[in-house]
């Protein structure tokens, strides 16, 4: 007997874990306000540095605002969704990993969903007002293109940074403990992409900007719905490239995840 | 024959990186499993038993599709495990002692309703299941307790359900009755010995409680370094390290030497001259001769047989060498 939907089982087991945790109600409120204020902090952080200057390597509040929030409003969603797989060492030593693959279903989507932290959607929520707010004060005339642009963007960017999750993690395979190098890449990723390319020096863009592509989630979608050039004279239609870098993204991962499974299976470590 | 599970020469190498000096690191290869054959049928109750490190987990790992072998041959209800895990887990039970496959926070309830849902179990099966279970093993004071608040015994009870509500034709136990009180082991072990006896799963139970062998199967492996040291009946096992049945005999006077009946030898007791012992070998009297000609040669007053220890003939086991106890 198959599901119609092979989806099903992931989410009753995500769902048995949002009952578990609604057992421990006043921590899950907690949690949910701490977690909440953490990505209140991030914007504070960016109110904070246009109190310094009016303009931040050529662009104004509102519009650095729309660009963090589809990059938070992106990584939050991410994060919600598979920012667990970090604890992939510990679920190693825990032997999580180990119980997840005597069952018939995917490693992956197990572990995602047997940890799931629902706790983590505060950040989503209060991100995706931001980029709402930011968004509408921007006085853009609102086409279907750009409704079309201010939804997938951050849907894009979520796809982009669970790949960078779990690429991020697999490497724990190999290395037992890399939470370290793992968060200069996820946590450092959402700082990077949050600001316009513009402020970074030329070798750390080229390299962060667009060889490991994170300018491709906000930037580049940002400067499309806000109908501006690119300072740095990349062609417009960049705007629009955030789901195909994002592909590319997830099946690189999903790749380097079956490899590092693979790996585990050869030594157990 | 219809064998269940098949290794022919397998073998798991680990290499471990050994601090050698301050930035120096040497890689030295382990074998953890080192040439195992195994032929279990289905509806045989195994014990796989070893010291700690000897590689019972390796190869349980490697017989459910967790770790890849380095070379040899495995199958298990015809598969080969980890090429095709997602198939043989549906026909694999594993209940680890020391790790939970039930929900912590949640009724032991809805335990079993998502593992209806994570192995597609239709409804009817896993209702006729649970109800078989529920009646065995005496659930229902604590279906809707959750996991956490059950006692050791009674979770256990949970796990060995949980592993069944699929119908697996093979159940792996590792470490089953580990940390339960004497009560919660018979329970399990009275549950698990139903089950063997009912011809339709296959067993194989891995422990460090050496009455669950006993009790429970009548073949045992031992491993040790990675190799097979002993595979057969526990008599067999008994047989092969010298270790026998005794009879004791409690005489109405003191034992007299001139008494003894050939081909055997008797012990008397330091702490008292009417109790002497003895040693049952293959090719000596049985028991039965052995009484009916004492009684002939002196008033007895009571006697008994003591059954070998087997966690003697183990710890002796254990300590011989791996290569020439091999076999």
């Amino acid at each position: 007997m198959a599901y119609r939907n092979p989806l099903t089982p992931y989410l009753r087991l995500t769902a048995a874990q949002v009952r578990s945790q609604a057992q421990y109600r006043f921590s899950f409120v907690l949690d949910l306000f701490g977690q909440t204020a953490v990505t209140v902090l991030d914007f504070l952080t960016i109110l904070v540095l246009f109190r310094i200057t009016p303009v931040l390597g050529g662009f104004e509040l509102h519009e650095v605002l729309v660009m963090s929030g589809i990059a938070i409003t992106g990584f939050s969603i991410a994060d919600l969704a598979v920012g667990n797989v970090e604890q992939l060492a510990h679920y190693v030593r825990t032997g999580l990993l180990d119980a997840m693959l005597i069952r018939p279903r995917r490693v992956l989507p197990q572990l995602l969903a047997v940890d799931f932290q629902l706790r983590r959607i505060g950040r989503v929520v209060f991100a995706a007002v931001v980029l709402a707010v930011a968004a509408a004060a921007s006085g853009v005339e609102w086409t279907w293109w750009r409704w079309l642009l201010v939804v997938t963007a951050p849907l894009a960017g979520a796809v982009f940074f669970s790949a960078v999750f779990v690429i991020t993690a697999t490497t724990m395979f190999w290395w037992v403990d890399s939470r370290e190098f793992s968060a200069s890449f996820t946590y450092g990723g959402r700082d990077f992409t949050s600001y316009p390319l513009t402020v970074f020096g030329g070798g750390f863009r080229r390299l962060f900007g667009y060889a490991l592509g994170f300018g491709f989630v906000a930037y580049h979608p940002t400067l499309a719905l806000l109908g501006r050039a690119d300072p740095l004279g990349a062609p417009g239609w960049l705007g629009w490239s955030g789901p195909v870098v994002a592909s590319i993204a997830a099946l690189a991962a999903g790749a380097l995840w079956r490899t590092g499974l693979r790996h585990y299976k050869g030594t157990g470590s | 024959m219809n064998a269940v599970i098949t290794t022919r020469e397998l073998r798991k190498e680990f290499t471990v990186r050994v601090k050698t000096g301050r930035f120096s690191r040497a890689r030295r290869t382990v074998t953890a499993v080192d040439g195992v054959d195994l032929t279990i049928e289905a509806g045989e109750m195994v014990g796989y038993i070893g010291p700690n490190g000897a590689g019972k987990s390796t190869t349980l790992k490697m017989l459910t599709g967790i770790l890849n072998p380095t070379s040899g041959h495995v199958r298990v209800c015809g598969l080969e495990p980890v090429p095709q895990r997602l198939r043989l887990t549906r026909n694999l039970g594993v209940v680890f002692g020391q790790r939970s496959a039930l929900w912590w926070d949640l009724p032991l309830r809805e335990s079993f309703r998502l593992l209806r849902h994570v192995f597609d179990v239709p409804r009817a099966d896993h209702a006729a299941r649970l109800a078989q279970c529920r009646d065995l093993l005496d659930l229902d004071g604590f279906l809707d307790t959750p996991v956490r608040q059950l006692s050791l015994g009674q979770r256990m009870r949970g796990e060995l359900t949980a592993a069944l509500l699929h119908g697996p034709r093979v159940l792996f136990l590792d470490e089953p009755t580990i940390g339960l009180d004497v009560v919660s082991k018979q329970a399990v072990r009275g549950f698990l010995s139903d089950l063997g006896a009912a011809g339709d799963t296959t067993l194989v139970l891995t422990t460090h409680d050496l009455a669950d062998i006993e009790r429970l199967c009548p073949r045992l492996i031992v491993i040790d370094h990675g190799h097979v040291v002993h595979d057969g009946s526990v008599e067999r096992l008994h047989h092969r390290y010298g270790s026998h049945r005794q009879v004791v005999i409690d005489l109405e006077a003191d034992w007299d030497p001139g008494h003894a009946p050939e081909g055997v030898t008797a012990k008397v007791d330091p702490d008292d001259a009417r109790r002497v012992r003895f040693h049952l070998t293959p090719g000596g009297p049985s028991a039965g001769e052995l009484v009916a000609r004492l009684a002939l040669r002196a008033p007895l007053r009571d006697m008994s047989i003591v059954e070998p220890d087997i966690e003697d003939v183990v710890a002796r086991l254990y300590q011989a060498a791996p290569a020439d106890s091999a076999g």
